[in-house]
């Protein structure tokens, strides 16, 4: 039990503490970083908690999607921070202390789990019948919830069409298919019929 | 459980106020205007997970996704406003934001 204890009160501070540095990182890849720190060690509480779909929900959604997004928009706007142009070897160190506190957490995560199986069993507790967390997730999830479910579904679509209407522009220099244009097109514009001398060029 | 609650209600609060605190701390980047909405929903999720299994109903989880999957679609939006605004006036400084009205 102290254990686990001492699991959550790593993952804890380790998350405050990550928080704390992505509001006062002065560079925004800093920022963006510790943000994945942040979601890791908020998905170690999930599984203290039991909830192991949804950590793994947020590993993959937010460190795989949203964080990468935000790293995405960080380094292509070409923002005025001196600090945004000092190179790989800068941003090295933060990158390299990240990874290894999430390395050492996820052990320690998954070490508690196997250690102390009165864990597994108390995190199960919304799972009746013996059924895995995920199952028991989707089986609520397809019945109960459905039309829920395809509601954010469609608030998905809608995003994704929204943020590539946005960020679609014309370049005025781009050679583009004008279907009008080539139905309007008329015989006598296009087509000459000359009447070429023997031995002689047009 | 091994750890109370409360405790994860703390938590949860620590980090909502670090998201709130944020958001007017750091005025001139919309980007980490983002990341501290970003933090705000994940205390938010906190949250529900911890009432979700304290209390052995999963409705908590099940709403926890759903506020998964607004947070995704909001970040998408809110980068690709960025983006657009960053092309027109090549800045994000939130004080210039409001040139856009009207």
């Amino acid at each position: 039990m102290i254990l686990a204890q001492l699991v959550f009160y790593l993952l804890a501070f380790v998350t405050v503490a990550a928080a704390v540095m992505v509001i006062a990182a002065r560079n925004p890849v800093h920022s963006v970083l510790f943000l994945i720190l942040a979601f890791f060690n908020s998905a170690g509480l999930f599984i203290l908690l039991g909830a192991e779909f949804l950590g793994m929900l947020l590993v993959v959604v937010y460190v795989g999607a949203v964080a990468v997004l935000f790293l995405f928009v960080v380094m292509m706007l070409d923002i005025n921070f001196v600090q945004l142009r000092e190179g790989f070897l800068h941003y090295l160190p933060v990158g390299a202390l990240v990874g290894l506190i999430l390395l050492v957490e996820l052990g320690l995560v998954f070490g508690s789990m196997a250690l102390e199986p009165a864990l597994g069993a108390a995190a199960g507790v919304a799972a009746d019948g013996g059924a895995t967390n995920t199952e028991a997730i989707g089986r609520l999830l397809y019945t109960d919830y459905f039309y829920l479910f395809q509601a954010a579904g469609i608030v998905l679509l809608v995003a994704m069409i929204g943020a590539m209407t946005l960020t679609m522009r014309h370049r005025p220099d781009a050679k583009r298919q004008d279907i009008g244009r080539q139905v309007r097109r008329r015989r006598s514009e296009t087509l000459e019929v000359r009447k070429v001398p023997p031995r002689t060029g047009i | 459980m091994p750890v109370p609650l409360s405790h994860y209600l703390t938590l949860a609060a620590i980090l909502f106020t670090i998201g709130v605190f944020g958001i007017f701390v750091n005025r001139k980047n919309v980007i980490v205007i983002l990341m501290a909405i970003e933090l705000l929903l994940l205390a938010v999720n906190i949250n529900f997970v911890a009432f979700s299994a304290y209390l052995g109903d999963l409705a908590g989880q099940i709403f926890a996704i759903f506020v998964l999957t607004v947070a995704a679609a909001e970040a998408a939006i809110g980068l690709a406003i960025v983006l657009v605004y960053f092309r027109n006036r090549g800045s994000i400084e939130v004080e210039d934001i409001n040139l856009m009205k009207g």
